[in-house]
């Protein structure tokens, strides 16, 4: 533990644990993950908090949210963008250590549904307008599918998921909404997780 | 949060009007306070207001203070009349400072947009300087008001003092609180701890969280000391004192229990390379792994040890001998291998324990706790996997209706775990066909083309399955009844097939019927969900069938056995009588000290028989499935990967190809792997042991040959639900591998001369016998009256009724469920046909507000939200002042209370959004129908 204990203060390893689902050892081994991804950038050292950022770039290169793209250019999260988008401060992408495991905190198999939910919800709002419009799900799809899917099956499959989660009826889905279906889906907790 | 706040802050109301001598001093000291800021605050207004927001704060601060003292030298009764009439006067004319934040405030309410960025700019009021956070804010009114409270007025500098300063005072007098008071701050520290335990759930930004935490924690400790009075209170601080301690011990515990579950990182990595269905595996095995590590504690340390250490030793007595006839070969590998000889008298089985009721200096009941232990492991076993269940079934919801198909589809289906190039094609290829297929059902219900021929294969798909069924479970008996005869022969006239033809045919049947089914299952043409359904359920029933078919064997060979003990008890009383040479009365002072226990005759100890036959059967199904997984998986995915350098085709993406990893195969064979360690564990002690050596390796072994010879699925199944499919069948498992093992120990009297319970007349006896002999003669009486079937049989029936009550309530809930589903559809579609020309109302008033609203708002939304927008910040102002206005005429207040709701507004939209998020709206993102709404960040958040 001799050089591990210069990475953080003990307050600031309770604080993490106070405000996240990971333990001490995980918050360290989460630390190792975020320095190994930029060692020029991030210090060893976080007791004094240091401001330091990661770009989206090197971020979405870790393998949890990023499939090895040695043999194509698709072989990866659809949407590992997006999830470093909405926990990145500045909409741009750039995480900083605090956002880095909030995100990780989020995604964990403890976070709770609801939590799950309110980010799930950012994640699929491609034009941040707090709402999952047709373009939204029309993206999504396209993602999932690799674009394999007609632009008439697309329409269709939008129609009929907005049909279904739109409570108001308004042809956009609301946070409301979203909850709502979101809810009661079954395979919702036990895939929307990553382990780290 | 936001209502126990107003509440909060309600109740402090009452307070202050309560204490009624106080009252006017009180109101005196606050408008002083209030006039001064104000006073500063128009001067403020005319000067810098571009400064920086924390600087301005402690500039504010020390103006204030500056401008106090100023004020204190006037003679106090005259300002505080001036100050009154001031203080109204401001209101009415300005209704700029203290109005205005308030009614911001009201619409600000889940609004987190409007920070407290610009709340620091509008509410100048002092009491709302500091108040970013609530608790500081609490804190300062108490602080307030205990001070006014216990000493004069000339203290009011002190109260600026102590507002300012950012609680530096610590010092509280509890005694000077009142009960309210203590009551209104017992609650605010126990909302500051609600609000710590809550903290990682709240959907806030990490900083923000590390904020919010700090100055809760702070608040706690320095508050807590103050509740509790008098007497109580020192036992306040030390039960305080423990609560910390507890708290760093469990999470102490936290950190050790998951430093402690096992093989976390190698799942992870499986998880990652197959997705969670093949790690869904893994995790049951780990799961299997601990409930079999209690089991196998339970009887090494309550059954095995005690035998081992403080029972008769080895050789002592006939049945803790190897009989002179098989002395030659006990050692022999072949026979220990087979678990006979020395194996077979050792305390890994039943025959070797000795019937002596107490044994050792400890006086152990051996016999008891060999019961209590057989009972325990099933209890426990029923125990653990119900409760699994249950908790699985709660965390699934309640998710099984169709409403959600195509939504559930799209947001639900990518498994964000995989990590695996090739794991990731075939998701995206099975998300693909399974949108095709749902969107193919959706244009047309049912294409019914070829229906007849598809009913004729699934019938005769059926029909194969059966036979196949049929025929593996006449194989079974005919083997086993086979094994009986060469038994009866002598096992040494046959050859090794011959002996383990038993184990050997079922573990090959085992192997091989499910490919045959897989086979047979190309024929029905079903959705691969529902395939996958029928198939486990064939493989369950071919399991089954081959389980009690060896179990009906095995019961005509106990019965057989008992047949040969009534023989051998029968001759055992000649040989006696023969042996004492016609003493008839056999007399305890000549022990037969020349006979050696090896050479006493003994019966056949079907007991020990059966649990030899389990242990067998479990290390043959173990190496089966070892060398399975070498030869099949192993074996050709080398052949694979090296013959394909000199082969005419493809291997790799042709025929043989590399295996893929067989979930529900795997996950069916552990499970009846548990049934039988279940049903065996009776009579053969050492199976929980022999069964965690199993999972032990076959975690190391499956992991590895998993991640280097296995290919991903090409169909990547979700594990929803799959883990309460797995958990059901284990409990049927369970039953049905109980089931048996209960009926022997119910039914057949034990063996006269091996096992605890030898000389009893049925096994349970022991608990009589104890009863009896250990306890109070009324405990035995009481015992009696409660197994008397007149108490029995009511007690059931009163179990069936509560049955029978719990479910019909929940058919009715379902049934109330089903019914309140309905209504809410047609209402959605009627609100659907309302609200659609509402929405259009509505978007084209929204479109002439946005107009309206300035060019500024649009650009900081754009802008990167951590610049604050002075422009912007005075647009704002300016319509919320608007706002004020309207609302300040409609409800005048009075001076002091009008504070109040102003402040608790304040406080609580600090922390309103966190846990009412106004549905549609969501934290940290900007809310475009609001056109009123300002897009200033909140202080919380930069």
């Amino acid at each position: 533990m001799g050089n591990k204990q210069t990475i953080f203060t003990d307050e600031q390893l309770d604080a993490y644990q106070d405000c996240t689902f990971f333990t001490r050892k995980e918050i360290l081994r989460l630390h190792g993950r975020y320095h190994e991804l930029a060692p020029h950038l991030v210090p060893m050292d976080y007791t004094t908090d240091p401001d330091c950022k990661v770009p989206l770039a090197l971020i979405v290169t870790m393998p949890e949210l990023n499939v090895k793209k040695k043999q194509s250019l698709y072989t990866e999260n659809p949407f590992r963008n997006r999830i470093v988008e909405s926990f990145s401060e500045d909409g741009m992408g750039n995480l900083s250590f605090n956002e880095f495991v909030d995100m990780f905190s989020v995604l964990s198999e403890m976070a709770p549904r609801e939590l799950k939910a309110i980010y799930a919800f950012k994640i699929y709002d491609f034009n941040v307008d707090n709402y999952l419009c047709k373009e939204d799900l029309e993206k999504t799809l396209n993602r999932l599918t690799k674009e394999e899917l007609t632009p008439e099956e697309v329409e269709l499959v939008c129609q009929k998921a907005i049909e279904e989660a739109d409570l108001d009826g308004d042809n956009k889905l609301s946070f409301a909404d979203f909850e709502n279906m979101i809810t009661r889906a079954p395979d919702f907790l036990s895939t929307f997780h990553i382990r780290i | 949060m936001a209502s126990i706040t107003v509440k909060v802050q309600e109740e402090r109301g009452h307070v202050i009007h309560a204490q009624s001598q106080l009252d006017a001093q009180e109101t005196g000291e606050e408008d002083e306070v209030s006039v001064s800021q104000e006073e500063y605050e128009r001067e403020r207004h005319r000067g810098k207001r571009r400064s920086g927001d924390g600087e301005r704060k402690k500039r504010r601060k020390r103006a204030s203070r500056a401008g106090e003292r100023e004020e204190e030298s006037h003679a106090r009764p005259e300002r505080r009349e001036k100050s009154r009439r001031r203080r109204r006067r401001a209101r009415d004319d300005e209704g700029d400072g203290d109005g205005e934040g308030e009614a911001d405030e009201r619409n600000a309410k889940g609004k987190k947009k409007q920070g407290s960025a610009k709340k620091g700019e509008k509410e100048q009021d002092a009491e709302k300087l500091a108040v970013e956070e609530k608790p500081q804010e609490l804190k300062k009114k108490k602080q307030k008001k205990k001070v006014v409270e216990t000493s004069s007025e000339q203290e009011t500098s002190e109260v600026e003092d102590n507002q300012k300063e950012d609680n530096d005072e610590t010092e509280v007098r509890p005694e000077s609180l009142s009960p309210e008071e203590l009551e209104t701050l017992e609650e605010a520290v126990d909302e500051r701890k609600k609000l710590i335990q809550g903290l990682r759930g709240k959907p806030w930004t990490m900083k923000k969280k590390l904020l919010t935490l700090r100055e809760s924690q702070e608040f706690v400790d320095k508050y807590e000391g103050a509740l509790g009075k008098g007497k109580g209170r020192k036992l306040y601080a030390y039960k305080v004192m423990m609560g910390k301690k507890w708290m760093k011990f469990q999470r102490d515990f936290e950190n050790f229990k998951t430093a402690c579950i096992p093989w976390e990182m190698k799942i992870k990595e499986i998880e990652s390379h197959f997705g969670s269905s093949v790690a869904s595996y893994f995790i049951f095995l780990r799961w299997m792994y601990g409930i079999n590590l209690i089991l196998f504690s339970l009887t090494f340390g309550l059954v095995m040890v005690p035998e081992a250490l403080m029972g008769r030793p080895y050789g002592s007595i006939p049945r803790k001998t190897v009989p002179r006839a098989e002395g030659s070969s006990a050692m022999d590998f072949a026979v220990l291998w087979d678990f006979g000889g020395y194996a077979q008298y050792s305390v890994l089985f039943y025959g070797y324990y000795n019937n002596q009721r107490a044994i050792g200096w400890l006086k152990f009941r051996l016999p008891l706790s060999y019961f209590l232990v057989g009972v325990g492991t099933v209890a426990y076993s029923y125990m653990v996997v119900i409760r699994t269940m249950a908790r699985n079934a709660n965390e699934s919801g309640v998710g099984d209706d169709n409403s959600f198909n195509f939504s559930w589809k799209m947001f639900t289906s990518w498994d964000y775990l995989i990590g695996n190039p090739e794991t990731a094609d075939n998701k995206f290829a099975s998300i693909t066909t399974s949108f095709k297929e749902a969107i193919l059902e959706e244009q047309e219900s049912q294409k019914d083309d070829n229906i007849h021929l598809t009913r004729f294969l699934r019938v005769l798909a059926n029909f194969l399955v059966l036979c196949c069924l049929a025929g593996s479970g006449y194989l079974i008996y005919f083997v086993v009844r086979r094994s009986q005869k060469f038994a009866l022969d002598g096992l040494d006239t046959h050859s090794w097939w011959e002996r383990n033809e038993v184990n050997m045919v079922m573990s090959l049947l085992g192997m091989f019927c499910p490919m045959l089914f897989d086979v047979i299952s190309a024929l029905e043409n079903y959705h691969p969900r529902v395939a996958l359904q029928w198939q486990l359920g064939r493989i369950f029933a071919l399991f089954l069938g081959n389980l009690y078919t060896f179990i009906i064997a095995l019961m005509d060979e106990i019965n057989l056995k008992r047949e040969e003990e009534q023989i051998i008890k029968f001759n055992i009383t000649i040989w006696e009588a023969h042996f004492y040479n016609g003493t008839v009365s056999e007399n305890s002072t000549a022990p037969p000290i020349t006979i050696q226990p090896a050479d006493v005759p003994r019966g056949p100890c079907w007991e020990t028989m059966v649990g030899q036959e389990f242990v067998r059967l479990i290390i043959s199904d173990t190496m089966t499935t070892y060398i399975t997984l070498l030869i099949g998986d192993f074996l050709r995915a080398v052949l694979v990967r090296f013959l394909n350098y000199c082969w005419c085709w493809d291997l790799e993406a042709g025929f043989p190809s590399y295996s893929e990893f067989d979930v529900s195969g795997n996950v069916l064979g552990l499970i009846f792997n548990q049934g039988m360690i279940w049903m065996g564990a009776f009579y053969a002690p050492c199976l929980p042991a022999l069964n965690v050596l199993r999972l032990h390796v076959s975690m190391y072994l499956q992991c590895w040959a998993v991640m280097c010879c296995n290919v991903p699925q090409e169909r990547v199944f979700k594990a929803s639900g799959s883990n309460n499919f797995y958990m059901a069948m284990l409990l049927v498992i369970l039953f049905l591998s109980t089931l048996p093992a209960i009926y022997t120990i119910v039914t057949i009297p034990p063996s006269f001369d091996c096992g605890p319970f030898s000389g009893k007349n049925r096994m349970f006896d022991v608990i009589q016998e104890t009863l009896e002999s250990d306890f109070p003669a009324w405990i035995g009486k009481v015992f009696s009256y409660a197994s008397n079937p007149g108490l029995v049989l009511p007690f059931i029936l009163l179990m069936v009724l509560a049955i029978y009550y719990l479910q019909s309530t929940s058919k009715s809930y379902k049934e109330a469920n089903v019914e309140l589903k309905r209504k809410l559809q047609t209402q959605n579609e009627e609100n659907k046909k309302k609200n659609k020309q509402a929405a259009l109302k509505a978007q084209m008033d929204l479109e002439e507000a946005r107009q309206a609203a300035s060019h500024t708002a649009e650009r900081q939304r754009n802008n990167n939200a951590s610049v604050e927008d002075q422009e912007g910040w005075e647009e704002k102002q300016g319509s919320s002042h608007r706002l004020s206005h309207g609302r300040n005429g409609r409800n005048p207040h009075p001076p002091v209370r009008d504070q109040l709701p102003a402040t608790s507004a304040c406080l609580s939209r600090t922390h309103h959004h966190s846990k009412h998020g106004a549905p549609g709206y969501l934290p940290g993102l900007p809310r475009q129908s609001e056109p009123r709404m300002c897009r200033v960040p909140s202080l919380q958040r930069h």
